[in-house]
């Protein structure tokens, strides 16, 4: 991270004609949109071990290796020795630039005890140094490393302000970026008051032990001509310079992605509109312990190594194999990520260091891994490294710095049993775009784990609480039991969900029952129909063999009587009595 | 303007060794010659030796004796060195400064 690629403008200008001057400190270029004023002094005050001279050097030490501009250090308190192996810790070499003539440094030693003072006299072999160092090296810059010194060494102090203020006219003149230190006073910048010489551009540092740990900040106080951050900004002395971190956007600017990622978890994608999220949101999991947070974030982590983009997996809670062996037991095979270079973790407990450290380490690997996607596991874990306050400034400004990049943000955070759910301890809900809450059901003896999105931004989500299962192959997502006994998870559901089994069974079984025993009725009364039929028919025909004898009967009598008609005519005795009887006898039939 | 006075050291008291630094020729830096040559000459006659340096054409010579004002005066030898910066205008300062007089009660401004 420790380059030029994070600079905004370029050293000329930015806004007006003001030129300036990078310095190559990590974030100072940021706040200052652009660097100090080139070309004239600018007075960086703070207290006693505040990184004054630290903030000196490396400005000089950038400038010489970054921009090619060589700088001279008039140390007023400390040898070339002394400076230099100070400074070695921060990977600068200072002996080495010297013999490349780089870097000068001149030792002015200033002892009072050793000076006796008598009459007229000015500071003009000072003049004559500062001179001849700039002219042997041919210096753009000057740090002056602190001019407060010559106020313990020399008597006369008015001599002493009317030469200072020649002093920095002096450099202005020459073009020379100069830094010139100071301690802090009571109630002023500096203990002699160099503000009143120095006006064009005042760098206040500041460092206060909170809780036992220590926060350095860092504030421009002025900037004649030129905007600048207006805040007090932390910032860290590291193993190779000092990070100042302006990571607060000045304004909400970073472009949205459209795209839509898987969460890994199939049904989870179902519930965030069948699509998943959106790529470089932040998406917060919140919940009690317990409720398989980190688990459903390696999920998320899982999917996008799949997908081969990079990862980062900050953990304040475990170390990094407790985790890749932990979620072997859900299916998970982290390992094989770690092995290919996909994915990264930065495991550290959180009380290591301050909060401004914590985002500087954060930042860092991120910069130097690039990663698409980032857990923080969990956010909480920082508020034991700063209060409530500063945790949520810190979250704030990182969910920023991921947003600018589109990185996806995994952050969860864990709230206590008494604390209310659907609010964060940390209180970033208002910051994240999505929020997936894990939940503890608890019911018939039995603690069961639902998931619900309470909101995500932009994505038609579902409303529906689902219950959460841990299974050997991996997060899975059940519908819950919603039905007259309410919801149910666990064992309960699945003893109402076998309870509805069998009611169903036996209503099918009894709807089978009816249907055959109707099926038997139809066919008894198909077979009673047919007998009738039967029997109608025997009768028809019966009754149809009867009149057709009878008819036959009737039409033999008729012949009879004819002829015996027509043998009366001869015999009517006769034709009386065989007739009566024959006629009787035919009805009787 | 380098200058040299008096070679001959006398054997009972030390060679005192003085060497005083200017920039250029200006009214300060001809008054404080003046003013320390006649100091030498009242009270260390035969025995000093006066070096001028100008930084002016010398300024890598500033540093070694860790020089800010001018004029300065350093008191080389005999030891420890002292410095007394200014146009020596005061005498009796200078004679302090030179630990040729002991530092008395309130000086004198």
């Amino acid at each position: 991270m420790r380059s030029t690629k994070t600079k905004p403008v370029n050293g000329k200008a930015d806004h007006g004609s003001l030129p300036k001057c990078l310095t190559g400190i990590h974030g100072l270029d940021e706040i200052t949109l652009g660097g100090l004023p080139r070309g004239r002094p600018t007075l960086v005050c703070g207290g006693a071990g505040c990184g004054k001279t630290l903030l000196g050097i490396e400005f000089l030490v950038r400038g010489a290796t970054l921009f090619g501009e060589p700088g001279v250090c008039v140390s007023f308190e400390e040898t070339e020795e002394e400076l230099t192996s100070n400074v070695e810790s921060l990977g600068f070499n200072l002996a080495t630039l010297v013999k490349q003539k780089k870097l000068a440094i001149d030792h002015v030693q200033v002892e009072r005890n050793l000076i006796e003072e008598t009459g007229d006299y000015d500071l003009e072999a000072l003049f004559v140094r500062i001179g001849h160092a700039v002219d042997a090296i041919g210096a753009k810059r000057v740090l002056l490393d602190s001019v407060e010194a010559l106020f313990a060494g020399l008597e006369d102090e008015s001599v002493l302000r009317s030469e200072l203020r020649r002093l920095f006219r002096w450099l202005k003149d020459r073009n020379l970026t100069t830094i010139v230190t100071g301690e802090r006073g009571q109630g002023t910048l500096t203990r002699h008051g160099l503000e009143e010489y120095i006006s064009d551009c005042v760098i206040l540092l500041d460092h206060q032990v909170r809780e036992t740990i220590l926060t350095r900040r860092l504030r421009v106080v002025k900037y004649r001509g030129s905007t600048h951050g207006m805040n007090e900004y932390p910032f860290l002395i590291e193993s190779d310079g000092i990070s100042v971190l302006p990571v607060t956007s000045m304004d909400l600017k970073y472009k949205s992605s459209d795209e839509r990622v898987s969460t890994g978890v199939p049904a989870l994608d179902e519930m965030f509109g069948g699509k998943g999220y959106f790529r470089g949101n932040s998406i917060l999991v919140s919940g009690t312990s317990g409720t398989g947070k980190t688990s459903l974030t390696t999920h998320f982590v899982d999917a996008a190594c799949g997908r081969g983009e990079k990862c980062v997996f900050f953990s304040f809670e475990e170390p990094a194999d407790q985790i890749i062996r932990n979620m072997r037991s859900i299916g998970i095979d982290l390992q094989r990520w770690v092995d290919k270079g996909l994915l990264h973790f930065h495991s550290v407990r959180p009380t290591t260091y301050g909060l401004e450290m914590h985002l500087v380490k954060i930042h860092k690997v991120i910069q130097e891994f690039a990663p698409s996607l980032v857990v923080v596991d969990p956010v909480t874990g920082l508020l034991h490294a700063g209060t409530a306050y500063e945790t949520r400034s810190i979250l704030l400004r990182m969910i920023d710095f991921l947003k600018e990049r589109q990185i996806t943000a995994i952050l969860t955070t864990l709230t206590s049993g008494t604390a209310i759910q659907e609010q964060t301890e940390v209180e970033i809900s208002s910051l994240v775009d999505a929020w997936l809450l894990l939940r503890d059901i608890e019911s018939r003896g039995e603690r069961n784990r639902g998931i619900y999105i309470l909101k995500a931004r932009g994505v038609a989500h579902s409303n529906q609480i689902r219950e959460f299962l841990l299974t050997s192959h991996g997060v899975e997502l059940r519908e819950v039991y919603l039905g007259e006994a309410g919801m149910l998870t666990g064992s309960a559901r699945v003893t109402q969900e076998a309870k509805d089994e069998s009611a169903a069974l036996i209503g099918r079984q009894e709807i089978e029952r009816k249907q055959l025993l109707l099926q038997r009725k139809r066919q008894a009364l198909d077979a009673q129909i047919a007998a009738l039929q039967l029997d109608l028919e025997t009768e028809v025909q019966e009754s149809e063999q009867l009149i057709a004898q009878e008819k036959l009967k009737v039409e033999k009598w008729e012949q009879d009587r004819g002829v015996m008609v027509t043998s009366r005519y001869g015999n009517s005795g006769t034709q009386k009595e065989n007739g009566r009887p024959a006629a009787t006898a035919g009805k009787g039939k | 303007m380098p200058t040299r006075k008096n070679p001959a050291v006398p054997a009972q008291r030390a060679n005192w060794e003085l060497r005083l630094y200017v920039a250029g020729q200006t009214a300060k830096s001809i008054q404080a010659f003046a003013n320390l040559k006649r100091i030498c000459e009242e009270h260390l006659a035969g025995e000093y030796h006066i070096e001028i340096v100008d930084l002016l054409q010398n300024p890598q010579l500033a540093a070694g004796d860790q020089i800010i004002a001018l004029p300065t005066l350093v008191r080389k030898l005999p030891e420890p060195v002292r410095k007394i910066i200014g146009d020596l205008s005061n005498t009796e300062r200078v004679l302090v400064g030179l630990d040729l007089q002991p530092r008395s009660a309130p000086l004198k401004p």
